[in-house]
């Protein structure tokens, strides 16, 4: 009983921050993400013992986030009575945290251009596709794990990976 | 340099932007989120879901006692209808009763009555009045 408190402490320690991560990219909302990813534990530690390990923790811990988002984007549409309006920060905001590395100013400003494309064809995808997309440059997740978070088959993992690639090269190109 | 060479190292230079461009979104997301996590953050949302949660809960409580009051009144209405409804046909049956009762007595006086004026015929009255007669002698 001991050990399992243990293992699964360590599991939140190790993979908090990347479920924290994917969903503020998910949602763009700092508060949102951090409601989202103490439920994913919450709902993790409760179902612990069932984790039988056919996938990494990780994996397993991403899919009830995907699920838990999905249901909030869910029950969202139906509290209708609720404000729809929602704490996501602005795409020029999110595209401001860019590491200056060894840049001159107008390449970093450049940089924070494309980043902005990005987010602005990020936007525009269906939620499958975002995920997908964001699992993969982001998460840097190999198509397998991809497959086995969202529980798509991988060739349906590619395809909704090559339509969302299509659009960020589009937007790249300044046209849509 | 031939148009073709031309159009191929365009077509590279934007693929090296495109890889650029998804390299500086993912180093962006990261330091985001780095930024953001390790920020201690107020409890003002939590705060704020218990207090809907609250809400909620007693908004369905009302709910839940107004349908049930409401259910305990039409089924009180409906005993008082039903009870309401069965004294009007006792009254009905009754007063049928009564009329009945009423009409065989009728009945029956008027067959006393028919009986009564039967009782001698008009053709023996002669011999009934010797009878007297006799009687008074």
């Amino acid at each position: 009983m001991k050990a399992a408190a243990e293992e699964f402490s360590s599991v939140v320690e190790a993979h908090r921050p990347q479920i924290f991560r994917f969903l503020l990219a998910s949602t763009r909302d700092v508060d949102l993400a951090e409601t989202l990813t103490q439920e994913c534990f919450l709902k993790a530690h409760r179902n612990w013992d069932r984790f039988r390990g056919d996938s990494s923790a990780l994996t397993w811990l991403m899919r009830i986030a995907i699920n838990l988002e999905k249901d909030h984007w869910r029950n969202r549409r139906l509290q209708f009575w609720r404000r729809t309006q929602t704490n996501a920060v602005e795409l020029d905001e999110a595209s401001d945290w860019l590491p200056s590395g060894e840049r001159s100013v107008e390449q970093q400003m450049m940089a924070r251009e494309q980043v902005a494309q990005v987010w602005q064809a990020v936007e525009g995808l269906s939620a499958r596709q975002r995920t997908v997309f964001l699992l993969r440059y982001v998460e840097d997740q190999e198509l397998r794990e991809i497959a086995q978070a969202t529980g798509l088959s991988e060739g349906t993992v590619k395809a909704h990976l090559s339509r969302a690639l299509v659009k960020v090269r589009a937007e790249l190109r300044g046209k849509r | 340099m031939s148009m073709g060479t031309g159009l191929a190292d365009e077509g590279r230079e934007f693929e090296a932007k495109i890889e650029q461009a998804l390299k500086d979104f993912r180093s962006s997301v990261h330091a985001w989120s780095e930024a953001e996590y390790s920020r201690p953050r107020a409890v003002k949302l939590v705060h704020l879901r218990s207090w809907r949660v609250a809400a909620g809960w007693a908004l369905g409580c009302v709910l839940a006692a107004g349908s049930l009051t409401g259910g305990l009144y039409e089924r009180h209405h409906q005993q008082e209808l039903a009870k309401i409804a069965a004294a009007e046909t006792a009254r009905q049956q009754k007063l049928a009763a009564e009329q009945r009762a009423s009409k065989e007595q009728d009945d029956l006086l008027a067959k006393v009555d028919s009986d009564v004026s039967r009782q001698v015929p008009s053709a023996m009255e002669p011999l009934a009045q010797l009878m007297a007669e006799d009687e008074a002698r």
